[in-house]
């Protein structure tokens, strides 16, 4: 497996215009030959979709959901970093970059990451045109806010639902495009595979989800923008259909797979209620700019009501432990420093697992209108889960699988291991290195979109020729289909015991206790033995209800599991062989006085995996990874 | 009090095409932390392993976003819970013995695809026509170049808070879809972006409305009772009166293509 990087040398701050001028292009008349498939419609997916069908690309794209405005992105609440610095307070592209690279704990790309910065601004002029309702000042400025792991304020947002508002306008944007006749849209389809001739990527078979119809479609070029695998832990804070399927199929087909061990647990979700739980909801991360996150100083007063816990009995461990970040310190460290709290002893709330998130003295501060003007939503979503009142108790919360920093390894293209074979969005693995900063997802998913893969696609598509489009009739697409075929059958005729989302939760708790915030070699080689076991006993005692073809909802989620419980295993391989502590990857062996501990003699590279066959080890390749501009250096908060 | 006993009169329709009717089944000891969607959970597990087809019913995010659920529940969409849709609705609201009748939306614009899913397509399509502002990718000036007075842009965000559920419709007497398009024209006319293609946008979506089969507004405002979201009936005033403006401006537009 080759993995080049294709990296502009020189100097990076004109890196990625000097890449720009040097990529081929496509004349305006010819781009209408070339058709695109895009999987996926979230900010990453359907922002390229509309893209390339504004500069006249031939575009098909294709989403499981019933319409493209329904992707995941839309549940990001927070907001969107840019280094516009309008509140003057320091900030830059270099900044921004800087937090990035070192928020990701070294693990990260310098040169996707300074390209990243540097087209933040021209997404928040882009969405402000399309008619995103940012908030405003009065003055009618834009407004902004903090975030964890940065001291500037730049976050832009649209109360608290800024995905949901981000999404909207690409998805208006998909719409118009759709309506212009210049993208196919396919809702309500799932990927099943992609199809690979002579190392390129010629297209993908897909299921209709309403009709079961089986079906092939080419295309000169592929892009994957489906998303991330939270879901292999069950319960996450992705919404029930994300799934791993697009992704781990094209790793199956050549694809190298990055970094799959790079989890991020975010600290501020609603904790566990009951088994009956199906996905756990996020607390924003902006509510810590005003909130303080403590728990009693004695595991005697955990039981106790919040109220009757005095200040001087309670532990604001964030800003003792962490004084220069305080409540804002990053992810990573917020969510294990909130296990550490609860392994104490002093967790609170049912189970012991549990931290307070108070908003007692911001109300005090601020005054109730203030607080409720910018968490309003949030306030309530917490009240209609809990049946409790944030402004009069303060809010209970753990830590929950939120994001996976891991992906199908791109180069600077964005670009697989596949030649034709694209990858944008949490889907690939390029910007975040081992731990995402606050309200990044957003800010990257629109880049690949909007602003770079209409650059590095063109490049590829002026180097092959128009006339090259696959045959869906061929022996490539043929045998693909058939594959998909027979393996949709075989769950189907198991006709065993037990369902498929007995199989996903079990896999989940496996996961969650022993890859999830801690990991060690023991726990790690546990999960991989349960993983098997869960396997070989899913298809042999699987019940898949319904037939292939219908609208078949336990199918699809048999399929997604099946898939899950293979990409798992690669999951635990990875953190096994990852001897060192670093972001979202904690390994106990490896820690200094409680925090992450890296390795950068032995492992600061991206550790890619090649597929080799069934049954067969996976190959581990490495990229190293060098860092010109941002000194390695060990992170710290305090 | 933790667990509920419930019994579910639920909608079976195996097709588009095909004839429906309801299902009695039992469901025990449902905890009252569970939500709707997770008790239809619990259901399909004891359909599934009792070899039965599970319920479908379309679901995604379950934090109230993402607008994919979308169940008539004892007669009300979202289960007539105040601002709130069915995947944040709580058992906590239900007693043991109680009787849940559950539907998929009903209305002409949505067929039923199978048991409680439908088809909403028609949504997509009213966007398409006119839903979005003419911005291609490149060509946006600086963000804070059109400054947005903050009464206009929260005006705007109230009205861009839509998840595009559908229950408006499904609670409407008429089927229509007067809210939801209404909401999405407010959003874009509250912003000086909208401006532009003001007349334009209003014109394509209400006729792109009608052709999707929604029905006519009568003011029964059903829809803003039902709304998950709690989108205010006001933007529907501010439809009518840009739709008015609008056909005069077109018609004026029009005369004198003619006579050129």
């Amino acid at each position: 497996m080759k993995l080049e990087s294709r990296s502009p040398t020189g100097p990076i701050a004109e890196a990625w215009s000097r890449a720009k001028f040097e990529m081929k292009l496509v004349n305006p008349a010819n781009k209408r030959k070339y058709k695109v498939i895009v999987v996926g419609s979230g900010l990453a997916g359907g922002s390229a979709a509309a893209t390339l069908a504004e500069l006249g690309y031939d575009v098909a794209c294709f989403c499981f959901q019933d319409s493209p405005r329904r992707a995941h992105s839309i549940a990001a609440q927070g907001g969107i970093n840019a280094a516009k610095n309008y509140q003057n307070d320091g900030d830059s592209v270099y900044r921004l970059f800087y937090d990035t690279v070192k928020g990701g704990d070294f693990r990260s790309r310098e040169s996707n990451v300074h390209r990243l910065a540097e087209v933040s601004v021209d997404i928040i002029d882009q969405c402000a045109a399309m008619g995103v309702p940012f908030a405003r000042e009065y003055g009618g400025t834009l407004a902004n806010r903090s975030f964890g792991g940065a001291q500037v304020s730049r976050t832009f947002y649209a109360r608290g639902q800024t995905g949901q508002q981000l999404l909207l306008g690409v998805y208006a944007a998909l719409e118009r495009q759709i309506g212009a006749g210049k993208v196919k849209m396919f809702p309500r389809t799932e990927l099943l595979d992609v199809v690979v001739e002579d190392g390129r990527a010629k297209g993908i078979v897909v299921r209709d989800l309403v009709t079961g119809a089986i079906t092939s479609h080419s295309a000169h070029a592929v892009i994957l923008a489906t998303g991330g695998y939270g879901n292999a832990f069950f319960l996450s804070t992705n919404a029930k259909g994300c799934n791993v399927t697009a992704t781990y199929r094209a790793y199956k087909k050549g694809a190298g797979f990055a970094n799959p061990c790079f989890t991020q647990i975010h600290p501020t979700c609603i904790p566990v209620s009951g088994d009956y739980q199906s996905k756990l909801t996020l607390m924003s991360e902006s509510l810590r700019n005003d909130g303080r996150v403590w728990v009693p100083k004695n595991a005697t007063d955990a039981a106790k009501r919040p109220g009757d816990i005095a200040d001087d009995a309670r532990d604001y461990y964030l800003e003792r432990k962490y004084p220069a970040f305080g409540n804002l310190s990053p992810r990573d460290i917020a969510s294990r420093a909130a296990k550490e709290q609860c392994d104490d002893g002093r967790g609170v709330g049912p189970g012991g697992r549990g931290v307070y998130l108070d908003f007692r003295d911001a109300i005090k501060r601020d005054g109730k209108d203030k607080i409720a003007e910018k968490y309003g939503n949030l306030f309530e979503m917490y009240e209609r889960i809990t049946g409790e009142d944030p402004y009069k108790l303060p809010m209970r919360i753990y830590p929950a699988v939120h994001y996976t920093m891991g992906g199908l390894w791109v180069d600077y293209h964005l670009q697989t291991t596949i030649q034709g074979l694209f990858c944008l969005g949490e889907a690939n693995f390029s910007d975040h290195g081992a731990n995402r900063l606050g309200a990044s997802a957003l800010m990257q998913g629109l880049a690949d979109g909007y602003f770079i893969i209409s650059y590095t696609l063109g490049n590829y598509l002026a180097g092959i020729d128009a006339k090259s489009l696959g045959e869906t009739t061929g022996a490539a697409f043929k045998t693909s289909e058939t594959e998909v075929k027979g393996k949709l059958d075989k769950l189907l005729g198991i006709r065993g015991k037990r369902s498929v989302d007995s199989f996903h939760k079990e896999l989940g708790h496996a996961m969650w206790e022993d890859c999830g915030m801690a990991r060690s070699k023991e726990s790690l080689e546990r999960a991989i033995g349960k993983i098997q076991t869960l396997r070989e006993e899913f298809w042999k005692d699987v019940t898949v209800q319904g037939t292939t073809d219908s609208f078949n909802q336990s199918l699809e989620k048999a399929g997604r599991v099946a898939d899950f419980l293979e990409f798992s295993e690669l999951l635990c391989k990875d953190a096994l062989v990852r001897e060192e502590s670093c972001g979202g990857h904690f390994r106990v062996e490896h820690q200094m006085e409680g925090e992450a501990k890296r390795d950068d003699a032995n492992f600061c590279h991206a550790a890619v995996w090649e597929y080799t066959g069934e049954g067969n080890a996976p190959t581990r390749h490495t990229e190293p990874l060098v860092f010109e501009n941002v000194k390695l250096a060990t992170r710290s908060y305090k | 009090m933790s667990d509920i006993d419930l019994r579910l009169h639920v909608w079976r329709q195996p097709k588009r095409d095909a004839a429906g009717k309801f299902v009695t089944y039992e469901v025990k000891k449902v905890s009252v932390h569970a939500s709707f969607l997770e008790m239809l959970d619990i259901l399909n597990e004891q359909l599934t392993t009792k070899g039965e087809e599970p319920v479908a019913f379309d679901h995604d995010c379950r934090e109230g976003i993402c607008g994919s659920c979308a169940l008539m529940i004892n007669g009300r969409p979202h289960g007539g819970k105040k601002a709130t849709t069915v995947c944040q609705l709580h058992m906590r609201f239900y007693k043991s013995g109680d009787e849940i009748w559950i539907e998929p939306w009903r209305a002409s614009a949505f067929p039923v695809i199978k048991d409680l899913c439908v088809d909403r397509s028609a949504f997509d399509r009213v966007i398409a026509a006119g839903g979005f502002i003419t911005a291609n990718n490149g060509s946006a000036p600086d963000a804070n170049d059109v400054l947005v007075p903050k009464e206009q842009a929260d005006r705007a965000m109230d009205a861009a808070a839509c998840i595009g559920c559908g229950a408006c419709v499904a609670a409407c007497p008429n089927g229509s879809a007067m809210l939801f398009t209404a909401a999405k024209l407010s959003h874009m006319h509250h912003l000086p972006q909208g401006q532009p293609e003001r007349a334009r946008r209003t014109l394509a979506m209400v006729t792109a409305m009608d052709a999707a089969g929604f029905g006519d507004c009568s003011n029964h405002y059903e829809c803003e009772a039902a709304c998950p979201k709690d989108i205010s009936r006001d933007v529907i005033a501010e439809l009518n009166r840009d739709y008015a403006k609008a056909s005069f401006a077109h018609r004026e537009h029009a005369a004198k293509s003619d006579g050129a």
